[in-house]
């Protein structure tokens, strides 16, 4: 049984997630949990993105954070300065960030594996810089504040929960959305690239094309999410972009593994609660955690956890029943073949 | 004109520091093709040790030098029969992922162990940071140290390379594995060695720059940028193109900075500028060698 390219079991499995995810606030989360996980959501959507781009298109990018504090400051200049209502923020913020990704993507169609990454690196670097630089525009190194939102239409929630609601809501569109445009000929187009530049070209994909658009995609996804972080957190300063936080998505992303469904949302869990786990043992240098997990990840899975309970799910599977596993488990999504970014590197 | 001269020779004196730890990343990048993100990060932990045994243990400044040479080289080579070893024949992305864990790692112990309080960090004995006039031209002596120690340090790592039977070893090594492995190189140590002489020389990049930028766990931050802009400029394999491109990127810097307005705190996102311009227009670098991927 299959229905949108989803079988009956993984759509139990999402629908049960969701209404978990709806009614959590209202019985189980209190306050300080509630903001806890419109974090997880807006970091689960700058995960996507990150996901089309490296999953997908396999190129890497240690510099989402800038498209994301291209996002905040949009959202934090029109909303703060020029008295925009903040939910008509949000979509402008993805389209600046967008366009900024898809600028990008151009130079960094010459790069590949290392270079690239050297390149990202550098833009994460840069973003807090330039941000101070321009600080008519942005109060330079004391940030903005905003006011915080409320809920708009009477609904009795407070005002985390209708954060909280507001990011869930646009997460699930932007999910189904990204589902939707890598379900078809566009995300059959991007792994081509992925997993031959060569053969993709040979077979009438522009390059080009899609590798720009991965990029302008990916940054669109990580606009909407600093935009949300803005308002989340309802203030934005040049040293919530720097480099830890591109690190983060990235280790987000390694931790829920590449190409699945549920892996944005399980690196977005692990990225936002570890620093609150590991307070207590590093005080407040949550980053070296990060790091040992990402050393030790890449040591043990180099899948990521999402790809590597799959795989721990297909060995189940294959001792259970000796035959016809394969199908089940690429329902989970888009099967990644390991080290789908490193290999355009490793070739060269 | 007399100004622009100046602002070259602080520009050569802070390009040596860009340059010594761009010849790290070059050292660890022939040996292993992949590019070290967390050797500033190594370069300010060496630097945090040089001050212990400076302002604690209260040794002589040029021991103290020495033996935080000898400690980071030591370090380096453990760091990677601990932390690299295990994915030495992974693709080069997953080494460089692993390379990021230690950045965060070695980041986050500085702090523990260092705090972030911004220190002061002396400057060598005998180069006072009075300049001295040489033909006009004011001359800092800590920046003439500075630029001395580049070149010697160069011209060292270049002796040992060419002259030494380790230094062929390493070579042929990082050339041609398989072979060196049948000729009883033993290829995996030599990786570690090559960690280990760029953790010494990025200990000297950090030793010269901390008493201009002052010390603390965040420093080497911007420093790696230029050096990454440093080495892609002279192409990322050759160690003379390294510290060329480590001394025009310092005197691009300056100059920028002095004589473009608003530019000083753009400058990280010139280096930025520097890496994409080069890898674009000039992928081997100024001095590298074109590569052909075979299809």
């Amino acid at each position: 049984m299959r229905f949108a390219g989803l079988s009956a079991r993984a759509w139990a499995l999402s629908g049960a997630g969701l209404v978990v995810a709806l009614l959590a606030p209202l019985f189980i989360l209190d306050r300080f949990n509630t903001i806890q996980f419109a974090y997880v959501w807006a970091f689960a959507i700058a995960l996507i993105g990150l996901n089309v781009l490296t999953g997908y298109s396999g190129q890497i990018s240690l510099g989402n954070g800038a498209f994301m504090a291209i996002g905040a400051y949009t959202t934090a200049i029109l909303y703060y300065k020029l008295k925009v209502p903040y939910g008509l923020t949000i979509l402008p913020a993805g389209i600046l960030a967008g366009l900024a990704g898809y600028l990008f993507g151009f130079p960094a169609l010459k790069l590949s594996g290392l270079y690239l990454a050297l390149a990202t690196f550098a833009l994460a670097l840069s973003v807090s810089p330039v941000i101070k630089n321009f600080g008519d525009l942005t109060n330079g190194h004391e940030g903005i504040v905003l006011p915080s939102v409320t809920d708009p239409f009477g609904l009795g929630l407070t005002n985390e929960q209708w954060v909280y609601y507001l990011t869930l809501v646009i997460g699930v569109l932007l999910f189904v959305f990204g589902r939707a445009m890598l379900g078809g000929a566009t995300g059959r187009a991007l792994r081509a690239v992925r997993d031959s530049e060569t053969a993709a070209a040979a077979s009438g994909v522009s390059l080009r094309q899609f590798k720009t658009m991965a990029f302008g995609v990916s940054a669109f996804y990580a606009g909407i999410a600093g935009s949300l972080f803005a308002t989340i957190t309802a203030y934005v300063s040049p040293d919530s972009f720097d480099l830890p936080l591109s690190l983060s998505l990235l280790v987000g992303m390694v931790v829920g593994g590449l190409g699945t469904l549920a892996g944005p949302v399980l690196g977005a869990t692990f990225v936002v609660w570890l620093p609150i786990f590991a307070q207590d043992i590093f005080r407040n240098k949550p980053d070296v955690s990060y790091g040992v997990i990402l050393i030790l990840l890449m040591f043990l899975l180099p899948q990521g956890i999402g790809g590597g309970a799959r795989q721990i799910y297909a060995w189940y599977r294959r001792r259970a029943t000796s035959a016809g596993p394969e199908e089940e488990v690429a329902d989970l999504g888009p099967a990644a073949p390991p080290h789908a970014a490193e290999r355009g590197a490793g070739r060269s | 004109m007399q100004g622009v001269v100046q602002q070259i020779v602080s520009g050569l004196a802070t390009g040596g520091v860009y340059a010594s730890l761009a010849l790290a990343l070059v050292l660890i990048y022939r040996s292993m093709e992949a590019l070290n993100f967390a050797q500033g990060e190594m370069a300010m932990f060496s630097t945090f040790v040089a001050w212990t045994l400076i302002s604690i243990v209260h040794l002589n400044y040029y021991l103290a030098f020495g033996l935080t040479i000898a400690v980071s080289i030591a370090g380096g080579f453990l760091l990677e029969r601990v932390v690299i070893r295990p994915v030495e024949k992974a693709p080069p992305l997953t080494v460089v992922l692993v390379t990021l864990g230690l950045f965060f790692v070695v980041n986050g112990l500085a702090g523990l162990i260092w705090s972030y309080v911004i220190k002061p960090f002396p400057g060598p004995p005998g180069f006072p940071q009075a300049p001295v006039s040489l033909g006009g031209v004011y001359v800092g002596m800590q920046d003439l140290f500075l630029i001395g120690m580049t070149v010697v340090l160069l011209a060292l790592l270049y002796a040992f390379f060419q002259y030494t039977k380790l230094g062929l070893a390493m070579r042929s090594a990082a050339l041609y594995p398989e072979m060196s492995r049948l000729l009883g190189v033993r290829v995996s140590w030599m990786l570690a060695l090559g960690w280990g002489l760029a953790a010494g020389v990025g200990a000297v990049s950090g030793m010269l720059i901390a008493p201009i930028e002052f010390l603390d766990p965040n420093m080497m931050q911007p420093i790696l940028l230029y050096a990454f802009a440093a080495a892609v400029l002279g192409g990322i394999e050759n160690p003379v193109g390294a510290v060329v491109g480590g001394f025009v990127v310092g005197i691009l810097l300056a100059l920028i900075g002095t004589y473009v307005p608003g530019a000083r705190d753009l400058r990280l996102a010139f280096g930025l500028v520097i890496i994409v311009a080069v890898l674009i227009v000039r992928p081997g670098g100024l001095f590298g060698r074109m590569h052909v991927a075979r299809v």
